[in-house]
């Protein structure tokens, strides 16, 4: 197993430097221009756009850019945002936080609620808990964020008047009150994306449930006499975790990503808007920073999948 | 436990009344016994036929705009209201079932076939495992927005000219969600199939001379297909929205084609004062995503082999 | 799957709107001294009522752009326009009605009649207003007036406010009052050129004296400017929330009004809206501009909480494509020199503008939070002459008539054809939700009379860029949608409509006539207006030249939207009085609650 990770790990540099360039190459393609803003702006001549994107470093080759940022990056600097002429590692930092606290909490409560209604609609199946459980999931993934998130506005902050939609990022968590002030903000935002999550996990955990029960050692361990919650967990659940533990790896690097419509309708300034915004700005540098960081988080959390998959089932062999 | 033991009746009444034996027949009979699957289907039916039928039957015209009438509840004369320009709702609906069932249906068979041949390969041979994981790594990594952008730029005149306007958008929608969607269903095959090609099962098959070919079709994909069907199932409501999606960024049909998730997300905003206009599309899409999980979940009971006495 | 491209839609949607906006405002450019007696040296208007500096508490603006820089000179958009104005001021802003307003740092309008303008229209003299001091306390002089043309002015700065640096010959500091500007020739347009409106900010010499040429791109100054407007920086955070505080040094010892302003960036326009006039968490909510039917019943409804100024100034028009898109044309599609199969024919392009239903189009869609509707092309001065001519009028079996006697008769699929030539249009526009109504309707006002319309949209990340295939610029289509404002002087508007300035391969698509018109006669007219300095004959030209545009349906003038934005504001804020020339937040010293 050392070895396999070793070795993992040195294929990893030559594939980020491949999905780097990949990157580079369509942010290269793509019709996108910072200054695009301006295109209609008679108080900015064409004369003036293109000296703009000449200070920018625009005007060169993209290879010529791609190994100026490569360069930059392996002396770990991301450099200079076009759009606040500020590093772009410190938009980033600042944007983390956010994130962390609405797309990373939702991801957790959506695991946490996930994990136990998938298990419960399997060992329950075809009972009402499981309809009741499946069909919430069914509308829980059959019903877009941009819909819940206006839904949730409408009732409670324009009929109820109980919580904000708009995200204040400067408040600091010190105490109860404030406490308070951040559940108040943050808690539609969490309730929506948690319920997609949740949904989607529910299905995922109760197929795979669904395949180890009726198995032979299951009979087995029946037929022992252990009791039924002790079977289930020990037996049923280990066996079920690794496309669970799939979807995990595949998750928690999105959390970074952000959740791009659920910050945007609650003014979350979180990574996921400023990525689309930097990419509808061409602020290159930002977008490059951002996806170079996510691909480093979905390499790492794959191989941690492979690694787990070996724990998780003995009979599982890298070669 | 519970389940297990509730299907044992209804598997020994399969048994006595099973005609001849054959995999998809025994799928079948399985399918057709499970009240769920059969209604899941006969839904979908109903929606495909009115989808196809419904506007010859339902004959206002889902385009003529009457800001007159403009999200008027639903009344005799337009049984789902009108939109925010005065448009018969039912007429949209149905047409814009059309498309996103098509959509829906299409781009996910796409992206849960690529996922699955992939995930396969990699699960199955050691050496092909790292370059298609990396390339799975690769794709998972790649921000959405710049590649359609990138490849409205290169591909959406040259595919329009070629197959035509319609054709060439809807094959360009299904390319588009189906390239971009399949790394999950890659990654969860892969590893069902890196868990299950040790097992003894396949060891016996190996041993009785089975080719590679074969066991992996016969033995182990028919075993891994749960995830695969859960992913399916999961994946048409999110090609449906997805669908709506592009056509904001020029990609999709034009704006004046009516689709579900289109609809549903024009309405969004009108939600507090002309509820109606978002609750029909939202239904027919819930209605379409419901059917199609009872479906799943019919199948992946009828082709589980494990099932089977 | 899903989630990820789904989330894409909605942001997408929104920059839409985002550009199709800045594209359409924050121009302020000159404008000629058309009535140069009227023009008034007031001090700021007198809205305000005897209010205490700081009374106010706290004032929240939402952006749904957010702001990522302070210093206009390397603005991004409009959105840091508006929020470095409320620390750095230009020494006159444009007045409601296109006349400069001494409301910054000048203590009066410089004109002919106060001997501030010489009579050979080059040389202008500024007087500042005395004992002026920054926030930071530090003595304001001309010195920073000079300061800050050589910054926006060299070229390795790259600001994006670097226009008119070539026409003027000096700017200097007479005294520390007086500064002093030189024209190289005889310039109409003087105010515009210097000294008045959102591009003009000041900068304080001492803290950007590092940062001119090359340094400029990454100056920390850039985040956290120090200015001479009613607020100074509390914190910012690029591209999410502004706060300020009252700027002790502030001129006008009553002002401003509020202890603090907070400018909230991010989310969409309708939750903007929402804010605005449902909740009440915003106090100001820029550029609202979502589809009247989302608007109306916030507006309308009893206990709504918002209200809006309408000043218009933002031409939302259809432009004519006179060469042939024809993609097998392959490179030479769209050349000048290709000429357009069927829109080149003036009955073709006046039966389009006589079907258009511009009152339904700006009735239902936009209303008058939104704009009114318009059949002109310039906006300053209005010609009254239009309003007669039948392409202003909408009559769709007029207009099926001017197609039947000039030979466009139904073929058996019901669209009209000659010699082969089939009246099939591709229409296209940046996605944004009221551009897609206005599609629809129009398509389905055309396909009325026997044309078919096909519609697209791209997203506005692309369509405002020149090399876009699908983008506005290379026009690869025979109509297209798009909105932009103007100046008080309407010549440069008028002079994209010149055989100069047409777009091509040749010159990178990075010209101004999209739509590749061509009359001499035309650029004879413009040429005539540039060259004339008497205020009375240019309006008259300028309309002439409206009038041609009009009549021969160069372009299809929709609406006259809502400028600088469609903005909605607190019953309970008192004293906000929006210039379309201007930046939204240009006098926010004055409001009060």
């Amino acid at each position: 197993m050392g070895r396999f990770i070793l070795r993992r790990l040195l294929v990893a540099i030559p594939t980020l430097i491949a999905i780097s360039f990949v990157m580079y190459a369509i942010l290269a393609l793509a019709p996108i221009d910072p200054l695009a803003q301006f295109a209609l702006d008679p108080r900015v001549p064409p004369e003036v756009r293109e000296n703009v994107r000449r200070s920018l470093g625009l005007d060169q080759p993209w290879p010529i850019r791609y190994a100026k940022w490569l360069t930059s990056l392996a002396q770990g600097n991301f450099g200079i945002s076009f759009m606040t002429r500020s590093s772009v590692s410190d938009l980033i930092w600042q944007r983390l936080p956010n994130t962390l606290a609405v797309v990373g909490v939702a991801y957790l409560v959506g695991v946490l609620i996930g994990l136990p209604a998938g298990i419960l609609s399997a060992i329950r199946r075809n009972t009402v808990v499981d309809r009741v459980i499946s069909l919430s999931a069914y509308a829980g993934f059959s019903v877009p964020t941009f819909f819940t998130g206006i839904l949730l506005i409408i009732i409670f902050s324009i009929k109820l008047r109980w919580f904000t939609f708009i995200y204040d990022s400067r408040l600091e968590v010190t105490d109860l009150q404030t406490l308070w002030l951040q559940i108040r903000q943050s808690i539609m935002p969490i309730t929506v994306l948690a319920l997609f999550d949740a949904a989607v996990l529910t299905r995922y955990v109760r197929a795979s449930m669904l395949e180890n029960l009726p198995l032979d050692y299951v009979r087995t361990a029946h037929a022992k006499g252990l009791r039924e919650r002790f079977v289930v967990l020990r037996h049923v659940l280990r066996n079920s975790l690794i496309p669970v533990v799939t979807l995990i790896a595949l998750g928690v690097p999105a959390v970074f990503g952000g959740a791009i419509v659920t910050e945007q309708i609650f003014r979350v300034p979180g990574i996921g808007e400023l990525l689309v915004t930097s990419i509808g700005t061409g602020d290159t540098p930002v977008v490059a920073a951002v996806v170079i960081i996510f691909a480093v988080l979905v390499v790492g959390f794959n191989l941690i999948a492979d690694v787990l998959y070996a724990v998780l089932d003995p009979r599982i062999k890298y070669t | 436990m519970a389940a297990a033991e509730q299907e044992l009746p209804k598997i020994a009444a399969s048994v006595a009344a099973r005609p001849a034996r054959s995999l998809w027949r025994d799928a079948w009979f399985t399918f057709t016994r499970d009240r769920l699957a059969v209604t899941g289907l006969v839904v979908l039916t109903i929606m495909v036929l009115g989808a196809l039928v419904g506007p010859y039957l339902w004959t206002q015209p889902a385009t003529a705009i009457d800001f007159t009438i403009a999200l008027k509840g639903p009344s005799l004369e337009h049984p789902f209201g009108t939109d925010d320009l005065g448009r018969d709702m039912l007429a949209r609906v149905l047409f814009g079932g059309r498309i996103s069932i098509a959509v829906g249906i299409t781009a996910v068979v796409l992206a849960v076939t690529l996922g699955t041949a992939i995930g396969a390969f990699a699960g199955y041979f050691g050496r092909l495992d790292n370059p298609l994981m990396r390339l799975t790594d690769l794709f998972l990594s790649l921000p959405v927005l710049p590649v359609l952008l990138v490849l409205i730029y290169l591909f959406r005149e040259s595919l329009q000219r070629s197959l035509g306007s319609e054709i060439g958008t809807f094959v360009m929608i299904v390319g588009v969600i189906g390239v971009l969607n399949w790394m999950a269903v890659a990654r969860l095959v892969r590893a069902e199939f890196l868990s299950l090609k040790r097992r003894d099962f396949v060891e016996a098959a190996r041993c009785t001379g089975a080719r590679d070919g074969r066991i992996i079709s016969r033995h182990i994909l028919p075993n891994s297909l749960s995830p695969v069907l859960v992913a399916a199932t999961i994946g048409v409501g999110g090609a449906v929205i997805t669908e709506s999606t592009l056509s904001f960024l020029g990609l999709g049909f034009p704006p004046d084609v009516p689709s579900l998730g289109r609809l549903l997300f024009d309405a969004t905003n009108y939600l507090d004062f002309a509820p109606h206009f978002a609750i029909f599309p939202g239904l027919a899409i819930f209605l379409i995503v419901l059917a199609i999980n009872f479906i799943g979940d019919g199948l992946r009971d009828a082709l589980d082999p494990r099932r089977k006495i | 799957m899903d989630q990820a491209v789904s989330h894409y839609r909605r942001a997408l949607a929104i920059m839409g709107a985002a550009l199709l906006l800045v594209a359409a405002c924050g121009q302020q450019a000159g404008t000629t001294p058309t009535a140069t007696a009227s023009v008034a040296a007031t001090a700021t208007a007198s809205v305000a009522p005897t209010a205490a500096r700081g009374t106010g508490g706290n004032l929240t603006i939402l952006y749904w752009q957010a702001p990522t820089i302070l210093n206009p000179h390397q603005a991004g958009g409009t959105k840091d326009n508006d929020a470095s104005r409320l620390i750095i001021e230009p020494l006159a802003s444009w007045g409601p009605d296109g006349k400069p307003l001494a409301n910054g740092l000048a203590a009066e309008i410089p004109t002919t009649q106060n001997g501030g303008v010489s009579s050979d229209l080059k040389t202008v003299t500024w007087k500042l207003r005395p004992n002026l001091k920054w926030s930071d306390g530090s003595a304001f002089s001309a010195d920073d007036v000079v300061f800050s043309w050589q910054y926006r002015c060299d070229k390795g700065t790259a600001a994006t406010t670097a226009i008119y640096c070539e026409d003027i010959a000096s700017v200097t500091a007479k005294d520390p009052n007086t500064v002093v500007v030189t024209f190289k020739a005889p310039t109409a347009n003087y105010w515009g050129e210097f000294g008045v409106g959102p591009s003009e900010g000041v900068l304080q010499k001492a803290q950007f004296a590092n940062c001119v040429g090359a340094a400029a791109k990454d100056c920390p100054a850039n985040q956290k400017p120090i200015g001479t407007g009613p607020y100074k920086l509390a914190s910012f955070k690029a591209g999410d929330v502004v706060t300020y505080d009252v700027n002790p040094n502030y001129r006008d010892p009553n002002k401003p009004f509020f202890k603090t302003v907070t400018i909230k960036g991010g989310g969409d326009a309708e939750g903007a809206a929402r804010a605005a006039c449902q909740t009440g968490e915003a106090d100001y909510s820029w550029n609202l501009q979502v589809p009247l039917a989302v608007l109306q019943p916030m507006i309308s409804a009893a206990d709504s909480k918002c209200q809006f100024a309408a000043t218009y100034n933002a031409l939302e028009r259809i432009t004519v494509n006179f060469a042939n898109p024809d993609p097998a044309l392959g490179d030479k599609r769209s050349e000048p020199d290709q000429k357009h199969p069927f829109l080149g024919d003036i009955n073709v392009r006046r039966a389009l503008a006589m079907s258009a239903n511009r009152a339904a189009v700006a009735e239902q869609l936009y209303g008058k939070p939104g704009g009114e509707p318009y059949c002109n092309v310039i906006v300053f001065p209005r010609s009254k002459s239009t309003d007669s001519l039948d392409v202003c009028k909408y009559d769709p079996a007029a207009a099926e008539k001017v197609l039947q006697d000039n030979g466009w008769v139904k073929g058996s699929d019901g669209i009209r054809a000659k010699g082969g030539v089939k009246l099939v249009i591709n229409y296209q526009t940046s996605t944004n939700a009221v551009r897609q109504k206005t599609q629809e309707i129009l398509k389905a006002d055309w396909e009325k009379i026997g044309f078919k319309v096909n519609i697209t949209n791209s997203s506005a990340t692309t369509f405002f860029t020149n090399t876009a295939p699908d983008g506005y610029a290379k026009f690869y289509a025979d109509l297209e949608e798009f909105a932009s404002s103007q100046d008080p002087d309407p010549t440069g508007f008028l002079q994209q409509y010149i055989c100069d300035e047409r777009n091509a391969k040749a010159n990178n698509w990075n010209k101004n006539n999209v739509g590749r018109f061509c009359d001499p006669a035309y650029d004879t007219l413009v040429n005539q207006l540039k060259s004339e300095t008497d205020p009375a004959k240019r309006d008259a030209l300028a309309i002439q030249a409206n009038d041609y545009l009009v009549k021969n349906v160069v372009v299809i003038s929709l609406v006259n939207r809502t400028a600088p934005t469609p903005n909605g504001y607190s019953k309970a804020l008192k004293g906000v009085q929006g210039s379309p020339f201007e930046s939204s937040l240009y006098d926010i010293a004055n409001w009060t609650k």
